[in-house]
């Protein structure tokens, strides 16, 4: 059994910490991944070209958001030799520039550890529940889902 | 009863996060609920009409419609999610 943590809050993260931890964790690891993403200043609105974010607020569902990203750890792990597994989310008001999420695999080998967190990222986009609305100088509103997000997820399948 | 939740553009528009629902005998699937509640609401019904696609969890796991619904489910309604 691989070690693995799930964390959704509103607090940051601090990168260096994860990775160390990730580190002890997983025992012996010949690689480690780890990916963060972070709130983008400007975004293209249709086409009425890119406008400044002002905030992003990340809304989800207590309970069933930590049971899907552990329901993807799981699957990653079950197609992957993994050591460790870590996914951070955060959730609240964020400005640009902020970080959101968190994701570090650790394995033997690299391209486990590459595939694996590559795999979390895909599914989480689509499949665990979160919702982001952006808020401009022109109002606020929801960030609509992409077809490219759900196009990620097959060439998994 | 069931508890039905909403999540983000659809909580909006129904203006509320959370309700109780007696289930009527007639309902037995998510298809049932989501007829009942259209008659029922008109803020559903037009979150239904608008074409923009709705997703349903059950016990929070998302489900097709043709789901069966128990006593004491937890339903949640919310747009595609938009994580990551």
């Amino acid at each position: 059994m691989n070690w693995s943590q799930i964390l959704v809050q509103e607090a940051d993260f601090n990168l260096s910490e994860q990775y160390e931890l990730l580190r002890e964790k997983a025992g012996d690891p010949g690689a480690i991944v780890t990916f963060s993403g972070l709130v983008r200043e400007l975004y293209e609105p249709g086409d009425n070209g890119a406008e400044r974010i002002k905030t992003l607020t990340l809304e989800h569902y207590p309970g069933m958001t930590e049971k899907s990203l552990a329901d993807i750890a799981e699957q990653a792990a079950e197609r992957w030799p993994l050591l460790a597994t870590s996914i951070i989310h955060r959730v609240g008001e964020l400005e640009p520039g902020a970080q959101i999420v968190f994701v570090g695999t650790a394995s033997s080998h690299r391209q486990a550890a590459f595939d694996s967190a590559q795999f979390i990222m895909d599914y989480l986009k689509s499949n665990a529940p979160f919702w982001k609305k952006q808020c401009t100088d022109a109002g606020s509103d929801w960030v609509q889902s992409r077809e490219s997000d759900s196009k990620a997820i097959k060439r998994w399948q | 009863m069931i508890e039905i939740h909403y999540f983000a553009s659809v909580r909006e528009a129904m203006q509320r996060s959370k309700e109780q629902l007696a289930l009527p005998e007639s309902v037995t699937t998510v298809a049932d609920l989501v007829s009942l509640l259209m008659q029922q609401d008109e803020s559903f019904r037009s979150i239904n009409q608008s074409g923009n696609p709705l997703l349903v969890a059950v016990n929070q796991t998302v489900v097709e419609s043709s789901y069966k619904l128990s006593e004491d489910d937890e339903v949640a309604f919310f747009p595609p999610m938009t994580g990551g």
